[in-house]
């Protein structure tokens, strides 16, 4: 099967029995396939007016209690960012998958890109924490839609499957588990009385059990900064307060949070890191090297958001070099140099989108930079 | 807000067990309209007898946005424009539960207006209520698309340059299963029409001419918060079995009051269901304390 069609298989594999959303290349396969397996598991499929909606409507059917999810592509993504910024505010669960395109704008809508990494991360105004995470097959498709549920109910926030056109449209082979061997995480519930539920009074590790609408708690929910009890606080402590809840939720659990795939990291003197299609580019381009002799390992970001900030610093300081590979002019390269500390030279090889990147291209990076140049 | 203290003394209202009490007094102008549309709501759900753990409140951004947050029900104060879409996942997750959306004219139609005229095209099972006030209250007073052609906003100082529309004709051109328009003044057939929309499947939709004195009432120089609703009262005319388009919404002129639209038409999910029947062996069964394991 198709990335687009394993992410539909792997969300209902979870438990995802609502799916709104609105055609876009090359994100549609997404929608197509929803709309055709969601009836047979009892679920909803529906097609909204524009992404906007799309977005909202996930939301109300998280809140109904029923795992929801939409998929989209950059200008749809664009569209859905104020009601991603509801559901960080709200703490809603629920997945977006973007199988991203060349931007900006229309750009090339059936050519890859990896250009909406840092509007995955600050698309939506305000100051949040995300989690992202980037699949390289059908197979991870599957996988990390299942993981994206299960991290959004756990921390209770949207979370985002940042794919790409190339990944959604390949058909490789997807194996399916067993129902049993599926990890599946459900949201925590208040086990308090009506009369003692805050809405929003964390846990230990800084998750709120969270009531649905018709469980009797008769919550209140809004995007105005709010206190405990959901109610809203008009004032900069009450804001503090709660933004560094939905901050700290994130940032204090971010080694149970972060994945990555080492691969040849020991002796390595340059290391890729890269994540979606190019990191399979540069797994190529890699294993080259070693065949020519060329001490080159290689970091494949599962998780992009939250960025392994600490991996590369501890790292940094034992290489000569280190090299991000995505197809945008310039993103997760950023946070690469800022983890590294000046502690090694940074370089990118990327595109501005429309092709994925030649792994001789990675090979000739990897091979100048061994040499000392950047 | 927040900061409000209890007020001791003050007997029990017959709406309390509706109201998150310690969240009053609310933040509405004197002389706002909306609370007459709120109390006439919250009476209109008290007459259904049903049960306020099956109700749900959604509602946008602006004055009328914030009766979510007094409502002692499941409440959920969302995205400017976009109440719609979000009660339209809630509903479609727990169709069980009865959804309310609350909207004033800009949330509803202006940035709101393609989720309106497609939630309704849809017929999705919800009640909205429209409280239309004739401009941006919460910011201002600005123009809105209900502001009258010449009236005077912030942002229409000379007169507004542009048309409003007739919120009650579109919605029922866009399918609406019932339409009623009431002036806040006509407490009693407000109170009933809500009732009605309430009980009403489909998409139901009541809307209030309401006064804003503080921002729409003063530039216009409509004098006190009394006068103005005197002055849409004094304008309006009852005619239930007009034809909506010509239900005119002119407050120099007339403003044609009462119920339109009250008609059957099957909801988005009767269709949903109507098709995809053969294989939907485990339908309604989505929620997952339903679903074995998963």
């Amino acid at each position: 099967m198709n990335g687009d069609e394993a992410c539909c298989e792997g969300a209902l594999a979870v438990g995802c029995r609502f799916f709104a959303g609105y055609p876009i290349t090359p994100a549609t396969e997404v929608a197509e396939a929803m709309s055709r397996r969601l009836p047979q598991l009892g679920g909803i499929y529906i097609q909204m007016e524009d992404e906007i909606a799309s977005m909202a409507a996930i939301l109300g059917a998280s809140w109904g209690g029923v795992k929801s999810m939409t998929s989209t592509s950059g200008p749809g993504f664009s569209l859905m960012m104020e009601n991603i910024g509801l559901g960080i505010c709200t703490e809603t669960p629920c997945v977006v998958c973007n199988v991203q395109r060349a931007g900006p704008s229309t750009g090339l809508p059936t050519a890859a890109g990896q250009g909406d990494m840092m509007q995955a991360r600050w698309g939506s105004h305000g100051h949040y924490e995300i989690i992202a995470l980037s699949p390289s097959s059908p197979q991870e498709m599957f996988d990390m839609t299942i993981r994206a549920f299960n991290l959004s109910e756990y921390y209770r926030l949207p979370v985002l499957v940042m794919a790409d056109e190339v990944v959604g449209h390949m058909n490789e082979r997807v194996i399916i588990p067993r129902e049993e061997d599926i990890e599946i995480i459900n949201r925590r519930k208040p086990t308090v009385s009506r009369e003692d539920y805050l809405p929003y009074e964390a846990d230990a590790d800084g998750i709120a059990p969270m009531a649905n609408c018709g469980d009797g708690y008769r919550i209140h929910v809004t995007g105005l900064t709010h206190d405990e009890r959901g109610y809203p606080a008009m004032n900069a402590k009450a804001h503090e307060q709660m933004v560094t809840r939905l901050v700290g939720k994130i940032r204090n659990n971010r080694d149970k949070i972060i994945s990555t795939k080492n691969f040849y990291l020991d002796d390595a003197e340059v290391v890729v890191v890269s994540y979606g299609i190019s990191a399979r580019s540069s797994m190529k381009a890699v294993r080259d090297a070693r065949n020519e002799g060329i001490k080159a390992g290689l970091i494949k970001l599962e998780t992009v958001w939250p960025f392994p900030e600490e991996l590369i610093r501890s790292l940094a300081p034992q290489v000569k070099a280190l090299i991000m590979v995505e197809i945008n002019g310039g993103q997760m390269v950023l946070e690469l140099e800022r983890s590294a500390r000046g502690a090694c030279p940074v370089s990118l090889v990327g595109n501005y989108g429309g092709a994925i990147l030649h792994p001789n291209l990675i090979l000739g990076a990897i091979s100048k930079a061994v040499k000392g140049k950047t | 807000m927040t900061t409000s203290k209890p007020v001791k003394n003050v007997p029990p209202h017959p709406m309390d067990s509706l109201l998150r009490t310690e969240r009053i007094p609310h933040i509405w102008c004197p002389g706002c309209g909306i609370g007459t549309v709120f109390s006439a709501v919250i009476a209109a759900i008290k007459n259904t007898g049903w049960d306020p753990n099956s109700i749900a409140m959604v509602s946008g951004i602006g004055c009328t946005g914030r009766m979510a947050g007094y409502i002692k029900l499941d409440s959920f104060h969302t995205t400017h424009g976009r109440a719609l879409p979000f009660a339209t996942g809630l509903k479609l997750a727990r169709p069980q539960t009865k959804v309310i959306v609350v909207s004033g004219d800009g949330d509803l139609f202006a940035i709101g207006g393609n989720h309106f005229i497609h939630a309704a095209r849809r017929n999705m099972d919800l009640t909205v209520i429209c409280v239309n006030n004739l401009n941006y209250g919460m910011t201002g007073g600005q123009q809105a698309p209900s502001t009258p052609l010449g009236a005077k906003t912030t942002t229409s100082v000379s007169g507004s340059p542009e048309e409003p529309f007739n919120f009650s004709y579109l919605a029922s051109a866009c399918g609406a299963t019932y339409v009623a328009r009431w002036t806040a003044m006509q407490v009693r057939s407000l109170r009933s029409s809500i009732s009605e929309a309430l009980e009403k499947r489909g998409f139901s939709f009541v809307e209030v001419i309401t006064p804003c004195p503080s921002s729409f009432g003063r530039r216009n120089r409509m004098g006190s918060a009394l006068e103005m609703l005197k002055f849409y009262h004094g304008r309006s005319v009852i005619r239930g079995d007009i034809d909506p388009k010509d239900a005119s919404m002119d407050i120099d002129k007339e403003i044609v009051v009462g119920k339109f639209v009250d008609i059957e038409r099957s909801t988005f999910l009767d269709h949903y269901e109507k098709f995809n029947r053969p294989q939907m062996p485990q339908w309604r069964s989505m929620h997952p304390d339903n679903q074995k394991g998963r």
